[in-house]
């Protein structure tokens, strides 16, 4: 059967013309259906002065690379961003189109769909090729997080999905790669700003709710001296997560009562809990045994915090903790997006 | 009877128990360990209306109804003691009695800033030498003019550290006995009229507990709150709204109380278990919650024969004294599934404990509300 | 000026349990509340009201359960609520749910449109974008303040993961707001029982609609995507317990974090 939709857009989501990681996760994860659909992986690569970016697109995975090179696109804002997206899809004609599930992705793709129109899946943690119909199954956590959805699109082509950071794998880079680079006309015209963008400001902090946070250093009695809180926000910082404490460190006075996690402070569910010298009384595991993923590092291994840990460590977490912050620090610099 | 809430009531309830959680729970510990007058949390009740709840808009109240004044009472409680009679006694002692028995300049006068929240209410009838039996009044009050002047003292009067206004009772004419008791609206302000001493007490210990001290007190003539003689049946109606509220109050200490002890059994493990699995604690439990639900529904009723108007003196003491007694039990108990954590200030449930008490004993003691549900009976 | 807030009913998902045993989604007892984002969309509306005039209607699709949802908007302030409600919207997806409430929307008045970034039991932050296309508006996403609100224009910060924007836009628009926007007011005593007894919720059904939508884009009919299958998370295993020496220790803990793509 001939089927005029084909191929595999994934939507390079940059920021100051940097490639975001998550962009080339997609395509990592493009490049695997694509195999068996047996068809190309194009990446949309859209914004100012960016044509040169389009050879990393390649090298890590892109078959081809579709690019939208004009001024009105350098710093994202939806509409001039949908556009460029819309005519890419009218001229290619993919079968999937992909996003990354960010602030982003998130405000263009369903702006997107809506254009179309067309079907539109948020933050897949899954994708699959159904066997015979050769749909793209689309898998997503609701209820937040209490259950999983596999979605297939039933409109119009293409199938669409923003895909969420950190769940899939990246290639490794390899130069050698060679793809044919596509430039397209938007059409763009001042019009299309219906924004004006006032200011931007980089790496703003906010205000830390530990509660909101997908990734906790925690720390219990066992740190010992209020000074070795700072390894563990050391730790935290290279995980790009918050430190939280248990009521014994709030209590005396190591930390705000605001990062305390447990019946009396706050209850959290991050992604990652790593649990830095805190035993596990009932009243502090009532507070984090929902977290998905839970380290525990302790001296005692009769602790309660154990019954809870995915994974355990018996030791001495003021040694092992500025250990595992350098081997992190390392392993983030060999794996870095060039 | 219909127990069934209306849909209002219950979009009530949401509202209040999001804010009892949020705003009045965090603040509990503090408040009783430091003895401190939540003024911050008055004010937060202030801005959604709480102050005023069952008055009419035309006053500035919020044209809510009894029953609803009722739950706030019981949801505030439910997590905090103090903040329960903080507004019962606002409510109850001093906005009513206003509202009830006040001259419509009275009213247009004062209503509108203590249903507002802006000023706070409190009551003043207890003395040294007349509690239970309020007659023995020594507080006097002498017309002189266009003024009374009132000399005497009275003890144990809640939220009279923070309140603006007083309704207060005193002698017009000993002779007359109880007839001889009038009522007056006082402002703080008025000249020989000062806040004595700050009690000291085993609970509810955020809520101001002071003596008043009236010297050569200054009150116009036109604050005579109804007729002259006809104090003693107003404090009596007054008191009948009050129980109501103390009841509520009550409630709320037992059912929290029922929260938290449902928690942790559902967490603590004895023998390997959780002891919530121990029969012991299931039975307990089952009794604790059917005692205050019955409390419960006994509230309920008075505050609807309040909406309705009909009399309630009998409903208001019953409601009271199977309430009050209920929470002292039920808060006992859950100290004792508490164990020794129970008896700590770790945990909440002590405090509820200490805060119980109380209601066994103000705006009429258990034997009072006892007195008062036989005489109904006409058993003399 | 003229306010129309997009409002969800959800279910308090951190109330949601998986039973142990049947391994399927508790959902009795959990309370149906306003879903975050979009009370946070409420409170800014109610704020704008108070600074600059001007009216805050509400606008939900859903069950006539979600009543009780927008009466909470009416106690909080709201002056209007409307209820998009009939079985031909059920079982619509994000595409053919903003084709039905933006259908809706195009029936009344507005300056200013304002819906929560996402409802906590979809998450899919979809709805927004797509009403502000099928009304053909202006949108800024995730917006975490509102720095300055003019008679033609409102400037907002944006929010991305590493940066903010401050943002103009000319109004009529749509923003989609963050719940970190605000700390959405209480109900008042007098908002609740005039919620009841002085305002009312206003239904919308298909009957009202028709003239204005086509009915194959309604509803499940009208829906771009299907649920194939939904289960619950799987619970996870017993974890492990080392004693090992300081570095075998960070080598075990660097390969779980690298395979749970953590870092």
């Amino acid at each position: 059967m001939e089927n005029k939709y084909e191929n595999i857009v994934v939507f390079i989501e940059q920021r100051d013309g940097e490639i975001q990681k998550v962009a080339l996760e997609i395509i990592g994860k493009a490049r695997e259906l694509a195999e068996k659909l047996n068809c190309k992986v194009i990446g949309a690569l859209i914004g100012y002065n960016i044509k040169a970016k389009a050879q990393d697109v390649i090298a890590y995975g892109a078959d081809e690379v579709a690019v939208v090179d004009n001024k009105l696109l350098e710093h994202y804002a939806t509409e001039p961003y949908t556009k460029a997206v819309v005519k890419v899809i009218e001229t290619l004609k993919p079968d999937i189109a992909l996003y990354g599930a960010t602030a982003i992705g998130r405000d263009l793709a369903p702006r997107v769909s809506g254009r179309i129109p067309t079907g539109l899946t948020a933050d897949c943690t899954k994708l699959e090729i159904e066997e015979g119909t050769n749909a793209l199954l689309m898998t997503r956590p609701a209820f937040g997080g209490n259950l999983m959805a596999t979605i297939i699109s039933t409109g119009p082509r293409p199938q669409m999905a923003t895909v969420r950071a950190g769940v899939m794998k990246a290639m490794k880079r390899d130069d050698s790669r060679k793809g044919e680079i596509i430039e397209i006309d938007a059409g763009l015209t001042d019009a299309d700003m219906n924004v004006k963008i006032l200011e931007v400001v980089k790496g703003e902090n906010k205000s830390v709710d530990i509660s909101e946070a997908k990734i906790l250093v925690s720390g219990g009695r066992g740190i010992g001296k209020k000074e070795n809180l700072s390894m563990l926000r050391e730790l935290a910082d290279e995980l790009g997560g918050e430190v939280s404490v248990s009521r014994a460190l709030a209590d005396a006075g190591y930390a705000e009562k605001a990062l305390q996690v447990g019946q009396t402070g706050k209850t959290v569910h991050p992604n990652l809990y790593v649990a830095c010298g805190i035993s596990g009384a009932i009243q502090h595991l009532a507070g984090m045994e929902d977290s998905d993923f839970i380290i525990a590092i302790n001296k005692d291994n009769t602790a309660p915090i154990f019954d809870v840990a995915d994974l355990g460590i018996v030791g001495d977490l003021t040694k092992i903790v500025p250990k595992l912050t350098e081997a992190i620090k390392k392993y983030k610099a060999e794996n870095a997006v060039k | 009877m219909d127990f069934t809430l209306s849909k209002e009531h219950l979009l009530f309830r949401e509202m209040i128990r999001k804010f009892a959680e949020t705003e009045v729970k965090p603040l509990a510990e503090e408040v009783d360990e430091q003895e401190r007058f939540p003024i911050e949390t008055v004010k937060k009740m202030a801005r959604y209306g709480l102050m005023g709840i069952k008055f009419p808009k035309e006053y500035g109240g919020q044209g809510g109804d009894a029953l609803a004044y009722i739950m706030a009472v019981e949801e505030l409680s439910k997590v905090c003691g103090t903040t329960g009679v903080i507004l019962s006694a606002h409510t109850s002692l001093c906005c009513s009695p206003i509202y009830n028995f006040g001259t419509e300049e009275q009213k247009r006068k004062y209503l509108p800033k203590l249903l507002s929240g802006e000023h706070i209410g409190a009551f003043g009838l207890t003395e040294p030498g007349a509690g239970t039996d309020a007659s023995g009044q020594q507080t006097k009050a002498v017309l002189d003019g266009d003024h009374y002047v009132l000399n005497g003292s009275k003890i144990f009067i809640t939220n009279a550290g923070h309140a603006d206004i007083f309704v207060i009772f005193a002698m017009t004419d000993k002779s007359l006995g109880t007839k001889g008791i009038s009522a007056f609206i006082v402002e703080r302000n008025f000249p020989g009229f000062s806040i004595g001493k700050h009690e000291k007490k085993m609970g509810i210990k955020g809520s101001s507990t002071c003596e008043l001290i009236m010297e050569n007190c200054i009150v116009p003539k036109e604050n005579l709150l109804g007729k002259e003689g006809k104090g003693f049946s107003i404090a009596m109606a007054t008191l009948d709204g009050g129980r109501v509220g103390i009841a509520a109050q009550a409630l709320g200490l037992g059912e929290g109380a029922i929260e938290e002890a449902v928690k942790y059994v559902k967490e603590r493990k004895q023998f390997g278990k959780r002891i919530s699995q121990f029969q012991n604690t299931q039975f307990k439990l089952a009794d604790m919650h059917t005692k205050m639900e019955a409390a419960r529904l006994l509230v309920y009723n008075a505050a609807l024969k309040m909406d309705s108007g009909e009399r309630f003196s009998e409903e208001a003491a019953m409601a009271k004294l199977f309430a009050a007694e209920a929470a002292m039990e039920v808060t006992t108990q859950a100290v004792q599934l508490f164990g020794g954590y129970g008896y700590t200030r770790e945990y909440p449930v002590e405090r509820m404990m200490r805060d119980a008490k109380i209601t066994e004993i103000y705006e009429g003691t258990s034997e009072v509300q006892r007195m008062v549900i036989s005489s109904a009976m006409g058993v003399k | 000026m003229k306010i129309i807030v997009c409002m969800k009913q959800v279910p308090d998902t951190t109330e949601v349990r998986i039973d142990p045993v049947t391994n399927t989604l508790i959902r009795d007892g959990v309370p149906s509340i306003i879903n975050p984002d979009d009370k946070a969309g409420l409170e800014a509306a109610l704020t704008i009201k108070e600074q600059v005039g001007g009216t805050v209607t509400v606008v939900s699709m859903g069950p006539p359960q979600a009543d009780v949802a927008l009466r909470e908007a009416l106690a909080m302030g709201a002056d209007e609520a409307y209820l998009i409600t009939d079985r031909k919207f059920g079982g619509a997806d994000t595409i053919a749910t903003s084709y039905t409430i933006s259908s809706a929307i195009k029936m009344l008045d507005y300056d200013l449109i304002i819906a929560g970034r996402q409802a906590i039991d979809g998450d899919t932050a979809q709805v927004g974008p797509q009403i502000a296309e099928s009304l053909g508006l202006p949108q800024v996403s995730y917006v975490e303040r509102i720095e300055k609100i003019e008679e033609d224009k409102i400037t907002v910060r944006r929010q991305f993961e590493d940066r903010y924007q401050i943002v103009e836009v000319k109004l009529p628009c749509l923003i989609t707001t963050l719940s970190e926007l605000n700390e959405p007011r209480y109900m008042s005593v007098a908002g609740i029982f005039g919620a009841y007894r002085e305002k009312e919720v206003k239904k919308v059904t298909f009957e009202e609609m028709k003239e204005y939508v086509s009915e194959e884009r309604l509803g499940l009919k009208g829906s771009c995507t299907k649920v194939k299958q939904s289960f619950p998370k799987q619970a996870k295993g017993k974890g492990t317990v080392h004693e090992v020496s300081e570095d075998e220790a960070v080598e075990i803990i660097m390969a779980k974090l690298i395979e749970k793509n953590l870092i």
